[in-house]
């Protein structure tokens, strides 16, 4: 049947030729640059460096062009394209606080140092489709400040002066945070491997999880503590100096959720913290996954563990999207050597049955009679 | 952006040798889980990409690479996985089974038995044997720590009870050197002893799930059982109806919509090795089934099947599978 193996590889040619036809679509309608999904559909391009966890818009915006715009097919180029790239260190951690921030809330506040600031948030639009948007017309730049930048403290230092909250981990010098890219994943997890793991989960299964503990799940009565998107230097230490360095700028969304907590055996009462970091803008995705970190830590707080979020071994294992829609969709690939043997049993039970019956109806013809 | 280079084989070599270091792990511990920091592949999760990741670990370049799925080397993914080794890393491929260095399968196990020196990697998508059992990993690693299988036996037990016999038909599990349970992989049950002392190094990977695990050439691979209710195999009533092969698993290809069917051999190498071998008069279907003919070239399976049409042992057409003394050969 050595025919047949050709003919499986001119199928697969064919299809991808196919699929790169339809992936061009009308040839009288431009072709899409990198530049205008990165600046136009910025929001996708940040979900797939967020879930790809790849900073890097250009190939993002490659790979929503390359994957017809979706998304999670994008991330898994991403991903697979990230993987093969040489590992040089871990960079130093982040100082979110010296964010230059261009969007900042609290909802547990009305007004704290560096203020509210909306920034470029759809939250007070009205939803109503804007045919002007059709055309290419004029569009103002937005307001800039002139005053210079005020330091903006986090939601943290604020409540910390009271003992009301608790307290940032410090994080041990001699402690590497784990990577989950270079260690097999084996449970328990510890809260930086499931935050790294959370930051790239998908946005929809964290945000289901995070909407369940709001309704009754492992309530966790949750306030959004501070929510701010914007720029933050990276730092790598250089041996050779002795200090550290910055390589480059990378645009976050960070999120600290504060939780009621009543206290238990182990704990004093006191507000908790779910916290949620993720690249780009990416509030709703940042929101979710300080909802589930907070969910998460049950066990180290104490609280009875009653429900999915709370399950580290449920939400870690399923919330990335790129193995979970592989194996789903692996069920295309053909199964029937395995279909064959079901098959077979299946027959021989129907026939098993049929046999019983078959034995059983004379008797109770008799009975009925 | 620089057009991407890849390393041999895909894989970076400090990624090749921390699966090798699992795989040696692996080997030294038969039928044991070993967890691997398992990367992302360029084809999808549930695709292989434990077996394609084995396999680019062990490949050299001498190596010669049989990829096959369903036990066929005609189906599209594996002819996807063969094509991306040709490409990354540029080795001999073959469909056949005795010259092929490195084996990778997913769901079968060639009917020809292996030999010293060559490697079967099975693609494995659920490595854990107890996982239906006890959905959790914590959970499943203690059962296997202490040696507490009481639950799978159970299962088996319940469904001789519900059933009158064992109601598992592939990923039969088995024991391995009488120790650690095992899931062989959704294999059918037909090829569980093909695993037991085979001369082959046979290496599990399962990407999304992060685990390798092996068995070592003559390791002990027995199918749990009962001693009233003795592991058995699937049988066919009928040979191959292209190759005449008995004892071997089959596909079974559906002709018609009015319960027409045929069964062939799943392993396409093996049917088309006996065709070749088998004198003409002997085969079934004979010209007409597109061996011998120098005009193949637009022979498919069907037309095989179509032309083998009124050869006796070669159809059925009574919509049941062949039942035992119907038309033997």
């Amino acid at each position: 049947m050595y025919v047949a193996v050709k003919g499986g590889e001119a199928a697969i040619d064919n299809a991808h030729r196919l699929l790169a036809d339809r992936r061009r679509g009308d040839r009288s309608v431009p072709a899409l640059t990198l530049d205008q999904i990165a600046e136009q559909l910025a929001l996708g391009v940040d979900r797939v460096m967020s879930e790809g966890s790849l900073y890097d818009r250009r190939l993002a915006a490659l790979a929503i062009k390359q994957a017809r715009g979706d998304l999670i097919e994008a991330i898994f180029l991403v991903r697979a394209y990230r993987t093969t790239l040489p590992r040089f260190g871990c960079s130093e951690p982040v100082d979110t606080s010296a964010m230059m921030v261009e969007r900042r809330i609290s909802a547990c506040y009305k007004d704290l140092p560096g203020g509210q600031l909306l920034g470029p948030t759809f939250d007070y639009t009205h939803r109503l489709l804007d045919e002007e948007l059709d055309g290419d017309a004029e569009v103002e730049p937005g307001h800039q400040r002139a005053d210079a930048h005020e330091p903006v403290s986090r939601i943290a230092d604020i409540l910390g002066g009271e003992g009301l909250i608790e307290e940032d981990l410090e994080q041990s010098p001699l402690e590497e945070p784990g990577d989950i890219n270079q260690t097999p994943m084996e449970f328990p997890l510890s809260r930086a491997m499931r935050l790294q793991s959370l930051s790239r989960g998908d946005e929809g299964f964290l945000l289901a999880l995070g909407y369940s503990t709001q309704r009754g799940y492992a309530r966790s009565h949750p306030f959004a503590g501070e929510i701010r998107i914007g720029e933050v230097e990276v730092e790598v230490f250089s041996p050779e100096l002795g200090f550290a360095v910055p390589v480059g700028r990378v645009q976050l969304t960070e999120c600290q959720m504060v939780n009621q907590f009543k206290g238990s055996a182990k704990a004093a009462p006191q507000f908790t913290r779910g916290y949620g970091l993720v690249f780009g803008q990416s509030e709703r995705k940042a929101m979710a996954m300080a909802l589930c970190d907070r969910a998460l830590r049950a066990e180290e707080l104490g609280e009875d563990i009653v429900a999915p979020p709370q399950d580290q071994e449920f939400v870690i294992s399923h919330c990335d999207n790129v193995q979970a829609t592989g194996f789903v969709e692996h069920l295309k690939l053909p199964h029937y050597v395995d279909f064959q043997a079901e098959l077979g049993l299946v027959r021989a039970m129907r026939a098993e049955h049929a046999e019983r019956q078959a034995e059983s109806l004379p008797d109770m013809k008799e009975a009925a009679e | 952006m620089n057009a991407p280079t890849y390393n041999f084989a895909y894989l970076d070599e400090q990624t090749k040798r921390m699966i090798r270091r699992a795989i040696l792990k692996a080997v030294a511990i038969p039928g044991y889980q070993v967890p691997f920091a398992s990367r992302e592949m360029p084809m999808p999760y549930g695709w292989g990409t434990g077996g394609v990741q084995v396999t680019a670990a062990i490949l050299g370049p001498d190596d010669v690479l049989k990829v096959i799925d369903q036990g066929a080397d005609d189906t599209t993914n594996a002819v996807s996985i063969r094509k991306f080794f040709q490409r990354v890393a540029g080795v001999e491929t073959t469909t056949s089974t005795p010259e092929a260095t490195i084996i990778q399968t997913r769901h079968r196990i060639p009917e020809l038995p292996l030999h010293e020196g060559q490697i079967l990697v099975y693609q494995v998508p659920i490595p854990e044997p107890l996982r239906f059992l006890e959905s959790r990993e914590t959970e499943t690693r203690k059962m296997h720590a202490l040696e507490e299988y009481g639950l799978m036996h159970v299962k088996l037990y319940e469904d001789i009870a519900r059933n009158g016999h064992i109601a598992t038909t592939y990923a039969y599990p088995v024991k391995v050197e009488g120790r650690y349970v095992m899931d062989p992989s959704p294999t059918p049950k037909f090829d569980n002893p093909k695993m037991h002392m085979s001369a082959a190094l046979q290496l599990f990977g399962a990407g999304r799930e992060k685990r390798i695990y092996a068995l070592p050439p003559h390791t002990e691979v027995i199918s749990l059982d009962f001693e009233d209710h003795p592991f058995e195999v699937q049988r066919f009533d009928k040979p191959c109806a292209l190759c005449g092969a008995e004892n071997v698993y089959l596909d079974e290809v559906v002709l018609d919509d009015r319960g027409g069917r045929m069964f062939v051999c799943s392993d396409t190498d093996h049917c088309e090795t006996r065709r070749q071998s088998l004198p003409l008069e002997g085969r079934v279907g004979g010209e007409a089934a597109g061996v011998g003919s120098s005009k193949t070239s637009a022979t498919s399976i069907f037309d095989a099947v179509v032309h083998a049409e009124g050869t006796p042992p070669g159809r059925t057409s009574s919509g049941h599978p062949p039942l035992k003394g119907e038309g033997s050969r």
